[in-house]
């Protein structure tokens, strides 16, 4: 299999809520591999339960295959469960040229829990004086924040 | 009974308190509030049915009768269903739906995270991925159960009403029947009496902390309805908005 071409085929597959984000930047893409009968079985995983862009993202895989004459099969996988931690650099960089402030910790530290965030960057001005709004946001992977600074209201993609 | 019918019974009871109360969460929909409050009743909403759909997916899988996700949401009667009674009852105002909310999260957290430690691979997995949903639901209803309890005198009341109200429907979530039995032996799902007492801990300390009372009318609901397919009157109502379309066009696509 021409592992660089499929690569650069899935590369081009964006989250249809995110359009600046791949799937593979997003870290749903899991897994590729070929089936016996030559078929590329490709794994993703869910980012929240109810995501509902994944029916969208499976369909958009399977056509940007297909018309490059890939036979493909998507399947999904909940385990392990997706994590933020999976966000690519480049996934992140691009979050925040679309205004969207990437997830400031790593899951493997608690804060986020407890309310004490870490310093969260405003996306338009770069202040660091911004302030949470709601825990939940425009999509399921979002929550809202203000900066106290432009006071511009700001996306976050929370990290979980 | 087998371990298998056992999960299966276990799977839709699981599967029909995530539905329902995303149904219920759904009607919230355009109608709270602020902005901030109607998205995040809804985001709620959207996880709980996509729990429901990963569980009775799994739930159908196991049925190995050919059937779907929906056909288990759509085109089972009331009598089919295995919800708890708290999850059906009406949103009432702002306050009422938080309660509610507050004492199905609390118990669904450490439900999940008991599940984490499950000896089937499915619940185990869901209970990973779901859990991480579930922490920031029980974050948003907690910070809303202080902060109106412990809000203005009318806020404070109308959150007392509410605990008042719906107190008596949270015995029901610990019963536990043949199929709990069967599956606490194989390590698959833990006792809901341990659950219990540390629901009944953090509650209380929540529940204190908006300056609210526990009334005493505990486990007064707790009647064995779930078993036999009993609900309240307002399950009907729920059941006939949410099935409409796919009984009435049952070749319906998107
Ligand atoms: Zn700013």
């Amino acid at each position: 299999m021409d592992e660089k071409k499929i690569y650069e085929i899935l590369e081009s597959v964006k989250d249809p809520e995110i359009p600046v984000l791949s799937i593979a930047d997003l870290g749903i893409l899991r897994n590729v591999e070929i089936s016996e009968e030559g078929k590329l079985i490709v794994t993703i995983t869910p980012t929240y339960s109810g995501c509902p862009a994944m029916d969208t993202i499976e369909k958009d895989i399977l056509k940007a295959l297909n018309s490059e004459g890939y036979d493909a099969e998507i399947k999904t996988s909940i385990s392990p469960a997706w994590t933020t931690d999976w966000l690519t650099k480049k996934g992140r960089k691009n979050l925040e040229e679309y205004g969207i402030a990437p997830p400031a910790e790593s899951t493997t530290d608690k804060s986020f829990l407890t309310g004490s965030h870490k310093e969260l960057r405003c996306p338009q001005c770069k202040s660091t004086d911004t302030e949470m709004i709601s825990h939940f946001g425009s999509t399921a992977c979002k929550a809202l924040y203000k900066c106290k600074d432009c006071l511009e209201p700001f996306d976050y993609f929370k990290c979980i | 009974m087998t371990e298998e019918k056992a999960l299966y019974n276990y799977l839709i009871r699981l599967g029909d308190n995530a539905l329902i109360l995303g149904q219920r969460l759904g009607e919230w929909c355009g109608h709270a509030h602020q902005l901030e409050s109607d998205i995040a009743l809804t985001n709620v909403a959207l996880d709980q049915i996509g729990q429901a759909r990963l569980l009775l997916s799994e739930a159908a899988n196991l049925q190995g009768e050919g059937k779907s996700e929906d056909h288990l949401a759509f085109h089972r009667d009331e009598q089919d269903f295995r919800n708890n009674l708290l999850v059906e009852m009406e949103n009432g105002d702002f306050g009422q739906t938080i309660t509610r909310q507050f004492l199905f999260d609390v118990y669904q957290y450490h439900l999940l995270k008991a599940f984490c430690k499950s000896e089937n691979d499915f619940l185990k997995a869901f209970a990973e991925k779901s859990i991480k949903e579930v922490t920031y639901h029980r974050s948003l209803s907690r910070d809303w159960m202080v902060r109106l309890g412990d809000g203005t005198e009318n806020s404070h009341q109308k959150m007392q009403d509410a605990i008042n109200l719906l107190w008596q429907y949270t015995g029901e979530l610990f019963e536990m029947d043949e199929s709990d039995e069967v599956l606490m032996e194989a390590g698959i799902v833990p006792d809901l009496s341990e659950i219990k007492s540390i629901w009944d801990k953090e509650v209380k300390t929540v529940i204190d902390e908006a300056t609210l009372a526990i009334p005493d009318t505990r486990g007064f609901m707790a009647t064995g309805a779930r078993k036999k397919g009993e609900h309240t009157e307002y399950m009907g109502y729920i059941l006939s908005e949410m099935q409409y379309l796919p009984r009435s066009m049952p070749d319906a696509k998107w």
